[in-house]
């Protein structure tokens, strides 16, 4: 798998920081990873520009607010926003959009999260 | 750790309502090792329950295991696997809690799901994962059922050993 470097510093992704955050424990961030990649593909965007961030304790996730692997914020923003998730080590589970149970989000949410983070960075800007 | 063709560790474990279970020499009896938290665990769920109800006429017996630290992973509860049970999503699946983790490691579990099917006398016949993809239903747990299908033809299961995937087991620090 292509890897980018885990990176304490903010990349862009045009004007869009994305950032995919895992736990080693928990296999499905590659496939998470593959999935982002290619809705920024699709959106237009930079693949290469995902931010990896390795979270490796539970004092990790409780400072990133990290409530399981894989977590994609999108400018700051989960892409699948848990409030009221205990932050830990763990995997995550998601909700397909046809009700399933997956470990990795609905390539359509996260597609619906750069859309709409491209669309608030035009507002600022305008 | 039981390899193919080795008998498997024998056991006895209470299931959500207090009751013991044991492997009874049923003509074929599948142990999968899950848990209430684990994304794949979940994503496979209903094929496991689905293999239950196919094949219960045969009298393949189904016991599924949490053996997972629950001080960690609250989810993962007695109290937490009795309100599933009682949800009705384990119909024809005895849910097992491995409290001490005993018989985890000694079937060298290593995922939920970790999927052992064991023969009519107990030896471990195959061991894996249910099917080859967690995101696709259609799969239908088809290397579980294939293998079933052939211990009670008193045939062998092709193939016999898979690469279990899934959430590591929580074992105690």
């Amino acid at each position: 798998m292509r890897r980018p470097a885990t990176a304490s510093a903010t990349a862009k992704v045009g004007l869009m920081k994305v950032e995919l955050l895992f736990w080693e424990g928990c296999p499905s961030y590659t496939k998470a990873l593959a999935d982002l990649r290619a809705s920024l593909t699709d959106s237009g965007l930079d693949p290469d520009g995902v931010v990896l961030r390795e979270i490796e304790t539970e004092a990790d996730a409780e400072s990133h607010q990290f409530v399981g692997s894989p977590t994609i914020r999108i400018d700051g923003v989960d892409v699948q926003p848990l409030p009221d998730e205990p932050t830990g080590l763990t995997c995550r589970v998601y909700r397909r959009r046809d009700g399933r149970v997956s470990p990795t989000p609905d390539p359509a949410d996260v597609r619906d999260a750069l859309r709409a983070a491209a669309l608030s960075a035009a507002s600022d800007r305008s | 750790m039981p390899a193919i063709g080795d008998r498997a560790p024998a056991f006895t474990l209470e299931d959500t309502s207090g009751t013991p279970h044991r492997l009874d020499g049923a003509p074929a009896t599948v142990v999968v090792f899950t848990c209430n938290h684990c994304p794949y665990a979940l994503a496979w769920h209903q094929r496991i329950v689905d293999v239950a109800r196919d094949y219960a006429g045969a009298g393949v017996r189904v016991l599924a295991i949490n053996p997972n630290d629950a001080e960690r992973y609250p989810r993962d509860s007695a109290a937490q696997m009795r309100a599933r049970v009682e949800r009705g999503e384990f119909e024809g699946v005895r849910y097992l809690r491995d409290e001490s983790q005993q018989v985890a490691r000694a079937y060298d579990a290593k995922t939920t799901p970790d999927v052992f099917v064991l023969d009519a006398g107990g030896v471990l016949r195959y061991r894996g994962a249910p099917d080859s993809d967690y995101d696709d239903p259609s799969q239908n747990a088809l290397w579980l059922r294939g293998a079933l299908d052939a211990v009670l033809e008193g045939g062998t299961p092709d193939p016999a050993e898979t690469v279990p995937v899934g959430c590591s087991i929580k074992w105690r620090p």
